[in-house]
């Protein structure tokens, strides 16, 4: 293929790696050589995670861990434009300023789209396991050229800039990657059956009401710990679903699916485990408190999870 | 035994400890309990790091967004805002929230997004029609705002994708299902997802018309209300 993933990671170890070196030599940042370390090892990671060994990817991870745990990460000075600069290019450009950054979803969309599956010969032009995120990947490297058109500026600028964003999140830029690793030692170490287990205890096994209540609520509380609610479904289905609500409850699957799915995402939305949906945001948007996000989910998950719950249990009843 | 992981993690949260060691070390105390040599977990960090280098993705994002914040975007946002006299920050997100899940409903996953959306358009346009209504804002409450905007991005997406057939959790649930035996039609499973995803929005633009109630509460008193500039 033309684009695959590993191109854009690729790309992405480029744009860290350039970051990492400002860093090192931002001489207002009083940790700046391991700060830069930081981002250099991400860096690497990303780039040659396909060449390196898995053990030493692992130990640069644990690295990385340990520098932030020493309060080895700091921030330090970018040089921003001043407002006056900032309202100079906004009454020169206007809402011209809009268009990389539309450029970003339509073209994503438009290849994803477009391209699934294309062949140039017979070489496809979109890596055709991850078109979208290929495509994602394309749109924004267009949208880079259009930007620093646009705005006349270098590239130099940008990866400054793009440093200033990167340093703002921090540590949080890698805590998804950490947590879906967790994720497969979980795994690995049977959490998903202890748990299920421990759930299915509760089941007073002849309320319709009590085996949904559990089921939904397993379902949201599963995620919370996992983070993901896809890890969630397959066990709680297992354990509680099919035995319970649709063998002895003849329940239909149909209805039961998309509710279910549901009530883990509201576990979702509770959750810092789910870190690139509620954690990273937090920190991409200076936001002091990094639960903030969270804190602002709580009641609409807890509303849904409610309605999740009677809906399914009156589902399933009026078919009987 | 294995639970230990898990309740490292409550604990590790809940005395906030920095999240990057609080799960590292649950990964090697779960995985030792389980078991397993040290090698073999340290290889598993390696290998899971390296599969998921797709969340990384908000990377390539950031020149982008930083050129255009440096030339004044976020400024642009909130400027075109404030020329809107009906715009106020929860009208805004919940015109947002509803784009976010029609456009996830119908498979236009990538729309939105924290880094390319609400960071450079969504959040300084909410904060914009607030500083038009109220002028000066505290940082608390701008805070409260963007919080409300990244929220609007999630629950549009994840209570709206459900409804598109293509959607990996329907294809998940789907290959269960015929895994163990049983019928499940995908159309049909998306169907019954609409329920919820109503549900959702209309709970969740109640609470961002309470958002700007609590904004006029507060900051209404210092209300410019007719200037506007």
């Amino acid at each position: 293929m033309i684009f695959s993933v590993e191109f854009i990671y690729i790309v992405m170890g480029i744009i860290g790696l350039c970051c990492s070196l400002y860093t090192f030599a931002d001489k207002a940042n009083p940790r700046r050589l391991l700060s830069g370390l930081f981002y250099f090892i991400y860096s690497i990671t990303l780039l040659l995670g396909s060449v390196i060994p898995p053990f030493y990817i692992g130990l640069m991870v644990i690295l990385m861990v340990l520098i932030v745990g020493m309060g080895g990460l700091r921030k330090g000075k970018y040089g921003e434009s001043s407002d006056q600069q900032r309202e100079t290019q906004r009454k020169r450009l206007g809402s011209w300023l809009f268009l990389p950054a539309l450029l970003i979803p339509l073209l994503t969309v438009a290849g994803a789209k477009g391209f699934e599956g294309v062949k140039i010969g017979s070489l496809f032009i979109f890596d055709p396991k991850n078109t979208t995120l290929v495509a994602l990947g394309v749109a924004c490297l267009i949208a880079i050229i259009t930007a620093m058109m646009l705005t006349k500026n270098t590239p130099q600028t940008a990866i400054k800039e793009s440093r200033r964003l990167l340093e703002a999140i921090g540590w949080a830029v890698v805590l998804p990657q950490l947590l879906a690793t967790l994720g497969t030692i979980f795994t690995k170490a049977g959490v998903g059956t202890v748990v299920s287990d421990l759930v299915t205890q509760f089941i007073p096994e002849n309320s319709l009401f009590m085996i949904v209540f559990v089921f939904c609520i397993g379902m949201a509380l599963f995620t919370m710990i996992m983070g993901n609610a896809f890890a969630a479904f397959p066990v709680m289905a297992a354990g509680i679903a099919v035995p319970f609500l649709i063998t002895k409850f003849d329940a239909n699957p149909n209805h039961i699916a998309a509710i279910s799915m549901f009530a883990g995402y509201c576990g979702t939305l509770m959750t810092p485990m789910a870190a690139n949906f509620n954690i990273v945001p937090a920190a991409l948007l200076d936001l002091k408190d990094k639960n903030h996000v969270i804190r602002v989910q709580i009641p609409t998950a807890l509303l849904v999870l409610a309605f999740n719950i009677v809906l399914m249990y009156l589902l399933v009843k009026w078919e009987v | 035994m294995v639970l230990i992981g898990v309740a490292l993690i409550i604990i590790g949260f809940a005395i906030r400890l920095n999240p990057l060691v609080v799960v590292t070390v649950s990964g090697l105390v779960t995985g030792l309990i389980a078991g397993l040599p040290i090698v073999d977990i340290i290889t598993q960090f390696g290998e899971a790091f390296t599969t998921n280098r797709y969340m990384s993705i908000l990377l390539v994002t950031l020149p982008v967004i930083g050129l255009l914040e440096r030339s004044g975007l976020q400024n642009q946002a909130g400027h075109l805002v404030s020329k809107i006299k009906a715009a106020t920050a929860g009208r805004i997100i919940t015109i947002y929230l509803l784009c976010r899940e029609v456009g996830a409903a119908l498979g236009l996953l990538s729309i939105g997004g924290h880094p390319q959306t609400v960071r450079p358009l969504l959040a300084p346009m909410a904060e914009g029609a607030a500083k038009a209504k109220y002028g000066e804002v505290p940082e608390e409450d701008r805070e409260e705002i963007r919080a409300h905007a990244a929220a609007a991005d999630n629950i549009g997406l994840f209570f709206g994708e459900d409804i598109f057939v293509a959607v990996g959790a329907i294809l998940l649930m789907k290959g269960f299902f015929d895994q163990n035996g049983i019928e499940a039609d995908p159309i049909s499973m998306a169907l019954w997802g609409i329920p919820t995803a109503i549900f959702a929005f209309i709970v969740h633009s109640i609470r961002l018309y309470l958002l700007d109630k609590k904004l006029d509460r507060k900051l209404g008193s210092k209300a410019k209300k007719d200037v506007i500039r």
